[in-house]
């Protein structure tokens, strides 16, 4: 599909003909190095999971280690962002908190992907009654508010952050089907799925090898975007002392515990939010510029 | 039209019959005896005895389900483990609360959002686009949460000692005056002025660029007529859905902005119930917001379709 589409464009365009056929991942990426803010936002993720990767060497102090001696000190030369309430090294604690945020964004995202994409394609290629039946089920979960039913499910089966990432991910769930369904639908009545059909093809082999490859990139993209919500959503039910336990960490437990000392030591509170808020960021403007990118109505 | 909204209502029952099973289910995820769950682990043999004939636990999940069922249609959701009071009555007293900071917060956020957008739309591709959707993607990335912290330390701390006073400008938490619900509408609308701001760019450059829109101008219409009467006017039919279901979802926000502010909301009352293991609570104010999420949700394709009547053929 890449390379053909490449060689269309060769045929037909004057000075486009002495071009080598472009794959669509050179030409998306081309498309995302034009856009500043997917510039932007690439570079903000890029950074925040090298961070994530490397917190262990690149954070100045022992994030658990208490001093109480210096407990709420404002940002210094000796601790950037201050210390928290046990006297515990804002920064260090923040590094090792971008890597919790990674895992749980990528984890729930997985979750809501894997159960969620297979549901939408079979709804999306069998039809009929299984796709009824996968669509109700899914416009269930959406008549709770998303967080109302991260909520009741963390609160049922006991706050951890295992459950946390768990809950955000089954609430993505009807996201991906949705999505997935509706990108099956259209493609479902391609003349190339109506030839391979009528050869004989499987239908397990026309979903893997036809169909699942071109539903990639909404998938992609809505999966950049999800990492952003699911990101706040930890961040959210760590707030609500939902999520990993008190000394852990997570950017929202920060903020729970910093609450306390909001008027005196204000800075415990706001290097988390503006943390949570540069990372989301990041992945919004990768999100939209990825949306853009892979339109093909954007293309030339 | 009544077609219409007939086929809306009744596409609601299965939805709102699955979701109050799931809320009903939910309790059988908590580990241990769903009984001394409802009932507290405080209670009594006889009182965790009583909860389970009441409830039926000993009969199958589908006449457990109808109990559930009946009782919530009478308005019986249960004691308060905590408090002792009918789960209704402790709903019933701080809903109101909650659908106040929800509705200012719709308000505010249509206000600054939809003027932002048309203002991004008009100018399109110049430095005041820029800013206001730089804005408007700071919005959408913040967490609201953080956002009431930071108001509180600026409004309480910050602006105080740039004015030289002893005291916060507004009450950082409670409810009661309007001084109180400045910060939490704020807080809990950021998000959704954000969207609308989206949207109305959006659903305004799309609009501007209609030929009822160049025979206008063409017709000498002053600027802000075209702009104001015969554009905003067209594109107001996606905001107008787009401000409809963010009640619902700021229903859903008002749980983290009630926390933040301590403000007397049903939000709230879910929060503190979840550290006390209050069930019956836990259930009833999901059930409550949910429905009322999915009512919403309805009465917003009813007005779509009303505004649009091309949606109601389809």
């Amino acid at each position: 599909m890449t390379a053909s589409s490449g060689s269309i464009t060769a045929r037909q365009g004057g000075d486009v003909a002495l071009r080598a056929p472009r794959s669509n991942l050179s030409m998306t990426l081309r498309r995302l190095s034009r856009s500043p803010g997917a510039i932007l936002g690439a570079t903000l993720v890029a950074m925040f999971i090298l961070i994530g990767i490397f917190a262990p060497v690149l954070a100045p102090y022992d994030f658990e280690a208490a001093d109480f001696v210096k407990v709420r000190q404002p940002p210094s030369a000796e601790h950037w962002l201050g210390t928290d309430e046990l006297g515990r090294d804002l920064l260090s604690r923040l590094l090792y908190g971008a890597r919790l945020s990674l895992v749980v964004g990528l984890i729930s995202v997985g979750i809501g992907v894997l159960i969620g994409a297979p549901l939408g394609l079979i709804s999306g290629y069998a039809g009929g009654r299984v796709d009824q039946v996968i669509m109700r089920l899914m416009d269930i979960l959406l008549a709770f508010p998303s967080i109302l039913l991260a909520i009741l499910m963390v609160a049922a089966f006991g706050p951890s952050l295992t459950n946390a990432m768990i809950a955000i991910g089954v609430v993505s769930i009807p996201v991906y089907a949705r999505l997935m369904r509706g990108s099956t639908l259209s493609i479902k009545e391609e003349l190339y799925i109506e030839a391979s059909r009528s050869v004989g093809t499987p239908s397990h082999h026309i979903l893997t090898r036809h169909v699942l490859p071109n539903t990639i990139a909404p998938i992609v993209v809505q999966s950049t975007l999800q990492i952003a919500v699911a990101i706040q959503a930890s961040a959210a039910l760590g707030f609500l002392g939902l999520g990993a336990p008190p000394d852990v960490p997570e950017w929202g437990n920060m903020l729970q515990k910093g609450r306390t000392y909001i008027l005196s030591a204000p800075h415990i509170v706001v290097f988390p939010g503006l943390a949570i808020m540069l990372v989301v960021l990041g992945f919004n403007l990768m999100g939209d510029g990825l949306r853009d990118a892979l339109d093909p109505r954007m293309a030339r | 039209m009544t077609q219409y909204i007939l086929r809306r209502f009744l596409w609601a029952i299965p939805v709102l019959l699955g979701a109050s099973f799931l809320v009903f289910w939910s309790i059988r995820w908590v580990p241990g005896d769903p009984a001394i769950a409802i009932a507290g682990e405080l209670a009594t043999p006889e009182l965790v005895e009583k909860v389970r004939a009441e409830l039926g636990l000993d009969q199958p999940l589908p006449i457990q389900y109808g109990i559930y069922l009946g009782r919530m249609l009478r308005g019986d959701m249960g004691t308060s483990v905590r408090s002792g009071l009918p789960v209704f009555e402790e709903i019933r007293i701080r809903l109101p609360r909650t659908l106040q900071l929800t509705f200012f917060s719709l308000l505010f956020a249509a206000a600054i959002g939809i003027p932002i957008g048309v203002l991004s739309a008009t100018r399109a591709n110049t430095w005041i686009d820029a800013l206001s959707m730089i804005f408007a993607l700071l919005g959408v990335s913040m967490p609201i949460f953080w956002l009431g912290l930071m108001l509180i330390v600026f409004f309480a701390l910050t602006l105080p000692s740039w004015l030289g006073l002893n005291q916060p400008i507004l009450p950082p938490t409670g409810a009661g005056t309007w001084q109180h619900l400045v910060m939490p509408t704020i807080a809990l609308a950021a998000n959704s002025m954000a969207i609308q701001a989206r949207m109305t760019r959006a659903s305004m450059l799309e609009v501007l660029r209609s030929d009822y829109i160049r025979t206008a101008r063409a017709k000498g219409v002053p600027e802000f007529s075209v702009v104001y009467n015969h554009g905003l006017r067209n594109a107001l039919i996606p905001i107008v859905t787009v401000i409809g279901l963010q009640f619902g979802t700021l229903l859903g926000g008002a749980v983290l902005t009630e926390t933040v502010f301590a403000w007397p909301g049903i939000g709230r009352l879910l929060v503190d119930s979840i550290g006390y293991r209050d069930y019956p609570v836990i259930q009833g104010t999901v059930l409550v917001i949910t429905v009322g999420f999915v009512l919403v949700n309805i009465l917003v394709d009813v007005l779509y379709a009303y505004l649009d009547p091309r949606i109601r053929y389809t």
